[in-house]
């Protein structure tokens, strides 16, 4: 009993100690006198590491999953005649839930490994250490614009997803399948509101892109710096980033939409 | 053992106690370091020297004693602070640490864009004497998977030069290099330690390179210095331990054998 007790005891000062460096980690590279001259370019190029090379994968899922999601629809919706409000349900689902929830998992696996691994191996090769050592902290130069690009990429690319996936909803809903076409649109303008659903939705993108962003950077640079230890750290990333956002997307959905 | 003329005690480290884990690394170690002068950190491997460096530069914090460079005590420095003190340190890394993302030429010019506002000619200039210091002005362009590991090494000595640090740090510089690139960074650590002044701290554990370009060296084995001087006078040295390792004697105070227990009781447990 005593020693089970220990062991909780350990496991749970291990975590603390984790999330503490983690909160320290963050706060140390963003606690600095903005200089926007010098961060901006940082910032922007890793935009387009993380956020536009994420663009292919996240259009595609979203088209995908826009597409199929008219098709599950469709076939529930017609038996009671109501395929005019198959615009409506898809763009909700995709606006507020999927949208969000997919392209952070997808952000997670594509963008957050990348940077754990990047950045894990500029550990292990004293890439990190040699930067401090020229005088360069590494945490505002290496870690603070992966965390303001994914903290900026995140939404837009969410933004993307759900916008294709209604657009592949109507191609297959209305030019396929042929739902009336005034009826699917305006159905949905008349059902989505702006501030009750699309805005929720895009808060919600917002604390999966700090949230994956912080655990990729915090692994990668917590890592141990040997090819063991950056393939956990990875696979680390990809596990509780995934985790965080379907915890997370409970919570938020619970608060946000008042149940 | 015959002392140098030292003029300025310019590094000072004194008591220095560190623990990784539960293993002691440093026990109590004392090492002073004139300025200007070539002094080398030499030991077995896993003797803590390149540690030293990290303990040095900042890097990591002892637990106890004391860490003086050029007056600023080191361990107690804010990270603002460090980051200061270290524009004006140079560390050669055992494996470059190149910036793999960019050139040869942007390597080098990194210090500067950050540290200087010096204009764009200017750099090209001043990047372009470091490479030519170093022998490699030809490679501006390529990139760090381009380079041999001497090469790499070289640029990325150039780019630890390129600030005109004061104190230059070089861990395992001979490590892994074939004898003509090993006979160039021999070569380059005494000529730049001549041309900049610079005071020069040698980790290694090559004894014939380092004793060719040492002023003075350090013995450190199991966190504590088992003897120091000259190179000349360190040959002379009646410790048993340094005899060891200047000869290369596979058994002696530093044993063959990794602690284990009785070697007939082992090979006969469980009934062998």
């Amino acid at each position: 009993m005593l020693r089970r007790l220990r062991q909780i005891g350990q496991a749970s000062l291990v975590i603390l100690a984790t999330l503490g460096r983690a909160g320290v980690i963050w706060a140390q590279s963003l606690w600095t006198k903005p200089d926007l001259s010098n961060s901006a370019p940082l910032v922007i190029q890793q935009i387009y590491q993380i956020g536009v090379l994420s663009v292919v994968i996240t259009v595609l899922s979203g088209f995908s999953i826009g597409a199929v999601l008219a098709l599950q629809g469709y076939t529930q919706l017609v038996r009671y005649g109501s395929e005019s409000a198959l615009g409506l349900g898809v763009a909700m689902v995709l606006v507020m839930e999927i949208g969000p929830v997919v392209s952070a998992l997808l952000f997670a696996g594509r963008a957050g490994s990348a940077m754990t691994a990047e950045i894990g191996l500029m550990k292990a090769t004293e890439q990190l250490a040699s930067m401090e050592m020229i005088g360069v902290d590494s945490l505002h130069r290496i870690v603070a614009p992966r965390l303001w690009a994914g903290f900026i990429s995140m939404p837009i690319l969410a933004l993307m997803f759900s916008v294709v996936g209604i657009w592949g909803a109507s191609l297959v809903g209305v030019d396929w399948l042929g739902v009336y076409e005034g009826a699917f649109w305006s159905v949905m303008q008349e059902g989505v509101d702006f501030n009750n659903h699309v805005l929720k939705g895009i808060v919600k993108t917002f604390v999966f892109g700090l949230v994956v962003t912080w655990i990729a950077v915090f692994e990668g640079y917590d890592t141990v710096p040997t090819s063991e230890g950056i393939a956990s750290a990875t696979t680390k990333t990809v596990v509780y980033s995934s985790v965080a956002i379907l915890v997370l997307d409970f919570f938020l959905t619970l608060v946000m939409f008042g149940f | 053992m015959v002392s140098l003329e030292i003029t300025e005690e310019f590094i000072e480290i004194r008591n220095l106690q560190y623990y990784r884990g539960p293993r002691m690394i440093f026990d109590r170690l004392s090492i002073s370091i004139p300025q200007g002068k070539v002094v080398a950190i030499m030991g077995p491997s896993g003797s803590g020297k390149t540690t030293l460096l990290r303990l040095l530069s900042g890097q990591l914090k002892p637990d106890s004693g004391e860490i003086v460079v050029n007056g600023y005590h080191i361990p107690s420095l804010d990270r603002a602070t460090l980051f200061e003190v270290r524009k004006t340190m140079g560390m050669l890394f055992q494996s470059g640490a190149l910036f793999t993302d960019l050139t040869v030429f942007e390597n080098v010019a990194f210090p500067l864009r950050i540290h200087t506002d010096l204009s764009d000619d200017m750099i090209r200039d001043l990047v372009l004497m470091k490479l030519q210091s170093v022998g490699l002005r030809g490679a501006t362009q390529l990139m760090p998977n381009e380079l041999s590991g001497g090469m790499a090494r070289r640029v990325a000595l150039a780019r630890a030069i390129a600030l005109d640090p004061a104190i230059i740090m070089y861990d395992e510089p001979f490590t892994g290099l074939d004898p003509i690139a090993m006979g160039v960074i021999v070569q380059l650590i005494r000529t730049l330690n001549e041309a900049f002044a610079m005071t020069t701290i040698v980790v290694s554990h090559n004894i014939q390179e380092t004793a060719d370009i040492a002023d003075y060296i350090y013995v450190v084995s199991d966190g504590k210095v088992i003897g120091s001087g000259t190179p000349a006078s360190l040959l002379d040295d009646p410790s048993p331990r340094v005899q060891q390792f200047l000869q290369g004697m596979p058994d002696g105070p530093v044993p063959f054998h990794y602690p284990a227990e009785d070697y007939r009781e082992d090979l006969f447990k469980n009934g062998g």
